[in-house]
């Protein structure tokens, strides 16, 4: 990739100008994420840069939305219910999903294109034709506007992502691991626990992370299947930008991105930790 | 196999034909990993596949007419609208006690709105006779022909028994018809009105915005791709986060970033004044608009296509494009002969998921589209939530999910989709 020393001066201007460009694409993957977090720390309420921040002015900077944020009882009421749903929507695709990956991952399955198919479709599947779907069914069978109509329709989001993630790590799974255990006199639920479940750890640990912030971050299926008692941090902030766009947002934004840097983090670590146990290296 | 000397299958241990007992180890086998698979199965039938059926249903549904209005349906069915008289005063009769048990009940309205979708001013037919329907006697207040009338003069007009009469079947095909700027008459399938025909609009603008932001994502993402396969693994590493950390941040994060950027007040617009390229008093108009969305899903769903020609470009060997220079192939021969086919799959993989992910879209053109840049799934919410025509909801539904149900086949098809990766 770098440059040889026989270069032509052309070949050297097209590889300075392509780097240019990648850093220009970086650069449009990334600020937009990054400009909201000095913004969020604006005194004043306004979208964008003020003199006094530009500055770098003390004055221009406050606390004052983050306050607004960990006070306010909309807020606070709006992150309790997203704390609420989004853990137990996650138990529930991942027990289910960890238990169906392993049945897919054996060698004889019949359908298994068809079930897989079946199981990978929420996550293809427009949000808002889901949406639509679990308003009019979970309507009829009163499910609509109760808790458990969002956290069963949260856990039905967030099954493709264990599925994939779990028989990711299935795939280099070896068999002769379970036979020996089995042959040693192991029944099958110790063979789980004690030999499968160790090494598929890290998937799982991992799908179960995606579940958890499909619920976190969703916001089509809660605003139709929800009432305003499950009214969600995402749902509020929906409604916040919808209507009155207020300054809040931007540190409620910050917060969600320094979660989601924690986020990336785990699961980069999971996935090395994966390869190194199943023995890839992890280039 | 004739000289060897078989006296009969060959056996398992336990006496029985090996093949039998393989045949049962198999099945065993196999019912234990449906097993395994089973509660997932039924559970996502339940709450997903089950919720998508009744969307389907829905999208053909129209009992509740033939349900509110029994006598009246079987009463029209000998009417022959095409003769331009009004119905027969037994029909009329018919209607007069359907809409007085509707009203005891209170559902004459739920019927009137329904075909008021088809024929604006047939709910308030319903509603205002409903009202004076409770004080009729259905003895002797005859002929109703002229009660009706009286109290409504809409019923005298040909238009509503025609719909009435369109209508009442149990399944209709309407909802279809009006998805695609068609509606259902008395003497056929006819073109609505032009001021109703929105729907092809909406999805030949949706179609066309997807393909936009797919190829937006394309020209951005190959480029970025390349870099990422071809650095040493330390930097492509690091490089790799600024990739994930946008697919790991909350969509309304990225929006609302966005709403935020492109206001005529915001940071591009203050930029583009202190550079001068833009005059204070005339700001950009970037956000409300189709430029708005196409930008904001471009950023939103570039990682999805990039990770996808990743995870193809990095199994094409290096050599390959050495092996066609030293063969004196200029760099762009090089590059077109003998790389780019190769990361053809990559380009299917992800361009068919940005393109399934983007049609569907709802949040991020809701809020940065304002009414040029919103897409189907905008209006399917409005019939959901606001007008309540869930019927036409549904239809509309139903034409999406079959666009991105045969787009996922091909993605099944061309990819897999056990090969989907995440991050």
């Amino acid at each position: 990739m770098s440059l040889p020393i026989y270069a032509t001066p052309a070949q050297r201007v097209w590889y300075y100008t392509f780097r240019v460009i990648c850093g220009a694409i970086f650069f449009f993957l990334i600020a937009p994420i990054l400009v909201i977090i000095p913004l969020s720390f604006n005194a004043q309420d306004f979208f964008t840069f003020t003199p006094e921040m530009l500055s770098l002015d003390p004055a221009g900077f406050s606390l004052k939305h983050y306050r607004d944020f960990f006070t306010n009882d909309d807020w606070q009421g709006a992150l309790y219910n997203s704390l609420r749903i989004a853990p137990v929507a996650t138990v529930l695709s991942l027990s289910f999903g960890t238990l169906a990956a392993i049945g897919l991952s054996q060698s004889h399955v019949p359908f298994r294109r068809v079930i897989m198919a079946v199981l990978i479709s929420p996550m293809i599947v427009p949000l808002i034709i889901s949406a639509a779907g679990m308003y009019f069914f979970y309507s009829r069978v009163g499910l609509q506007g109760t808790y458990w109509g969002v956290v069963l329709a949260h856990a039905a989001l967030g099954i493709p992502f264990v599925i994939i993630t779990v028989t990711a790590t299935l795939v280099g799974f070896d068999r002769s691991l379970t036979r020996a255990a089995a042959s040693m006199g192991a029944n099958p639920i110790t063979t789980f626990f004690k030999v499968q479940m160790p090494l598929i750890l890290p998937g799982v640990v991992s799908g179960g992370l995606f579940a958890f912030i499909t619920s976190f971050d969703e916001v089509v299926v809660v605003l139709f299947v929800g009432s305003a008692g499950q009214k969600t941090l995402t749902w509020q902030m929906f409604t916040g930008l919808r209507e009155q766009i207020s300054p809040t947002i931007l540190a409620v934004a910050t917060i969600l991105v320094v979660f989601s840097i924690g986020l990336l983090i785990v699961v980069e670590m999971l996935r090395r930790r994966s390869e190194r146990l199943r023995g890839m290296s992890p280039n | 196999m004739s000289d060897t000397t078989h006296t009969g299958p060959m056996l398992a241990a336990d006496g029985s034909p090996l093949k039998r007992s393989l045949e049962r180890a198999l099945r065993r086998q196999k019912l234990r990993a449906l097993a395994l698979i089973a509660p997932l199965l039924i559970f996502i039938l339940v709450t997903f596949i089950a919720p998508i059926a009744d969307m389907l249903f829905r999208s053909v549904e129209n009992e509740i007419v033939s349900e509110t209005l029994p006598r009246t349906v079987v009463a029209l069915k000998d009417w022959d609208p095409t003769l331009g008289e009004l119905p027969d005063e037994a029909v009329f009769a018919a209607m007069a006690a359907d809409l007085q048990e509707a009203a005891k009940a209170k559902i004459h309205t739920r019927v009137g709105s329904r075909l008021n979708y088809e024929t604006p001013g047939i709910s308030s037919l319903f509603r205002k006779s409903g009202r004076q329907a409770s004080k009729w006697d259905l003895e002797k207040d005859g002929p109703f022909k002229d009660v009706l009338i009286k109290s409504e003069k809409g019923w005298g007009e040909l238009d509503v028994w025609k719909t009435i009469q369109v209508y009442s079947p149990k399944y209709t095909n309407g909802y279809f018809l009006n998805a695609v700027d068609l509606e259902k008459t008395a003497s056929g399938i006819s073109p609505r009105d032009e001021d109703q025909q929105i729907y092809i609009t909406l999805f030949l603008r949706t179609f066309a915005m997807s393909i936009g932001i797919t190829l937006s994502c394309l020209m951005l993402g190959y480029p970025v791709a390349w870099l990422l396969s071809n650095l040493p693994s330390r930097s492509s590493n690091l490089l790799m986060i600024l990739v994930l950390l946008p697919f790991w941040t909350s969509l309304l994060v990225r929006t609302s970033a966005w709403k935020v950027l492109l206001q005529q007040q915001g940071v591009i617009n203050d930029v583009l004044v202190w550079v001068g390229l833009v005059a204070n008093d005339d700001r950009l108009v970037m956000i409300n608009n189709q430029f708005g969305t196409v930008l904001a899903m471009t950023h939103i769903l570039l990682p999805f296509m990039i990770l996808p020609l990743f995870s193809v470009m990095k199994t094409i060997p290096p050599s390959y494009l050495r092996a066609a220079k030293s063969l004196g192939a200029s760099n762009w021969t090089a590059f077109w002969r003998v790389y780019f086919p190769q990361s053809v799959p990559g380009i299917g993989a992800g361009s068919i998921l940005v393109f399934i992910l983007a049609v569907g879209y709802y949040i991020t053109p809701e809020l940065v589209g304002g009414t040029k840049g919103t897409f189907i799934s905008n209006r399917i919410a409005f019939h959901i939530s606001s007008s309540l025509n869930w019927g036409l909801a549904a239809a509309l539904g139903a034409i999406l999910l079959g666009f991105v149900v045969l787009l996922y086949w091909v993605y099944d098809r061309l990819v897999g989709i056990d090969n989907v990766k995440l991050g």
